[in-house]
């Protein structure tokens, strides 16, 4: 029983992996939402005894290696992410869906800061405000894939 | 809620225990080397999501090309016809002058060059890091690829191998911010560096000194140090040149020969082979 709800959790974040590495046309590529680290989020608030800290590091060296950066660098953010999401979740829960959107917005800029950070830091990059665009569509997209994922969840009974 | 006082491992151990881990992975990566099979394999791990992630746009050019009319075709091909004619004249002279090259070399007792292996790679049109520069392309370890190998497409320099699977590897594009091409002006045969940027159409000079003899339009090629890339392919154009007086470097800027953006079929070449330098 319990490895069926591993195995549909793991599906989603599947699909999310793939959607992330997907091509885009070159003027929306900047826009892309991080559906991973959303269906994480989501995963880590809604299950939190299935979904820990542990399944965002693996997660988060895959994303890594399938997208060529440092590895190392998406683990670490991922997981101090899910920390916050996790060891909050009863807070969170409570919100509403907006309320949780602009939470998740300010995750999400968390994330990118920490991201370019820890980026400038081994590769020398440059800020760019354009890499701040995935908040702002990660967050207008929270409230769909909140939905989606709670329809999901609850019509697999994923507890 | 079953585990709200559940006796697990807490948040905070399991968050230390993460940051631990990255942090070993981090300083790890950056400082190994990056051809060991530990690497290779974990690339290989995500090939699979990677050939996953590539079907859609696969599907769409399929589509696309089974969609096109008899005419598109038949035009492309005659174009196709007409353009290999003018470069199988060219080869005729090639010929002629790699045989008269080698023995010009063979005079001054300097040693002859060798053909190159090479090999077609097509790229996976998959999402990468943003920070940085670089595509994945369908050949890997199997085709007996290494790191540091030199990729090419039909206009110039394109960048150098990365990370190497065993059936994908990464291209890190010259335009990359932690990449550098060793080149040399081919009209006046002194040598310089081209540095990446960060944008896809422009690379610079760098430590260019105010009185080096650079015009804009000047034809940059590799000049075959460093070992990495082979000599005297093209790789940018010279298009903006800014010397101020009160900064210690003139600034250099260049265009990329290659069609960075729009790449699709790439040559990876092998490394030459160890030159024999001949005493006499």
């Amino acid at each position: 029983m319990n490895s069926r709800h591993s195995f549909l959790i793991g599906v989603s974040i599947f699909f999310a992996l793939i959607m992330s590495l997907m091509p885009l046309p070159f003027s929306f590529e900047p826009f892309r939402p991080d559906w991973v680290l959303l269906v994480l989020m989501y995963w880590s608030l809604a299950v939190p005894h299935r979904l820990n800290i542990g399944t965002a590091w693996v997660v988060g060296l895959l994303i890594d290696l399938a997208s060529g950066s440092p590895l190392g660098v998406n683990s670490l953010t991922f997981s101090i992410c899910i920390f916050v999401t996790a060891s909050n979740f009863q807070k969170i829960r409570n919100f509403s869906i907006w309320q949780q959107a602009i939470l998740v917005g300010l995750f999400l800029m968390f994330y990118h800061l920490m991201q370019f950070w820890l980026n400038h830091f081994l590769m020398d990059v440059y800020f760019n405000p354009q890499y701040l665009w995935p908040v702002v569509t990660g967050m207008l997209s929270w409230p769909w894939i909140f939905l989606l994922l709670r329809k999901y969840r609850r019509h697999f009974r994923i507890r | 809620m079953k585990l709200m006082f559940g006796r697990t491992i807490s948040l905070q151990l399991r968050l230390f225990v993460a940051v631990l881990l990255s942090i070993v992975l981090i300083v790890g990566d950056k400082y190994t080397e990056g051809s060991t099979t530990v690497r290779t394999s974990l690339n290989t791990l995500v090939s699979p999501l990677i050939y996953l992630a590539n079907l859609p746009y696969e599907v769409f050019s399929f589509g696309a090309k089974s969609l096109q009319t008899r005419e598109q075709l038949l035009s492309e091909n005659e174009a196709l016809k007409q353009k290999q004619l003018l470069q199988s004249e060219q080869l005729q002279q090639y010929q002629f002058l790699t045989k008269e090259n080698q023995k010009l070399r063979a005079l001054l007792g300097s040693s002859a060059k060798q053909a190159n292996r090479k090999i077609i790679a097509q790229i996976l049109s998959v999402h990468s890091n943003p920070y940085s520069h670089q595509v994945v392309i369908n050949r890997g370890a199997i085709d007996g690829l290494s790191e540091g190998q030199a990729v090419i497409d039909e206009m110039g320099v394109v960048g150098q191998l990365t990370k190497v699977g065993s059936t994908t590897s990464r291209v890190l594009l010259m335009t990359d911010t932690t990449h550098a091409t060793p080149v040399r002006i081919l009209r006046n045969e002194v040598r310089t560096v081209v540095e990446g940027m960060g944008k896809i159409n422009q690379v610079k000079l760098s430590h260019v000194p105010h009185s080096l003899d650079v015009r804009i339009g000047d034809v940059l090629v590799t000049s075959g140090l460093g070992g990495t890339f082979p000599e005297g392919y093209p790789v940018a154009i010279v298009t903006e040149i800014n010397r101020d007086e009160g900064s210690p470097f003139a600034q250099v800027y260049a265009e990329p020969v290659a069609q960075l953006d729009r790449i699709r079929l790439l040559v990876v070449l092998w490394r030459q082979q160890q030159e024999i330098i001949s005493s006499e």
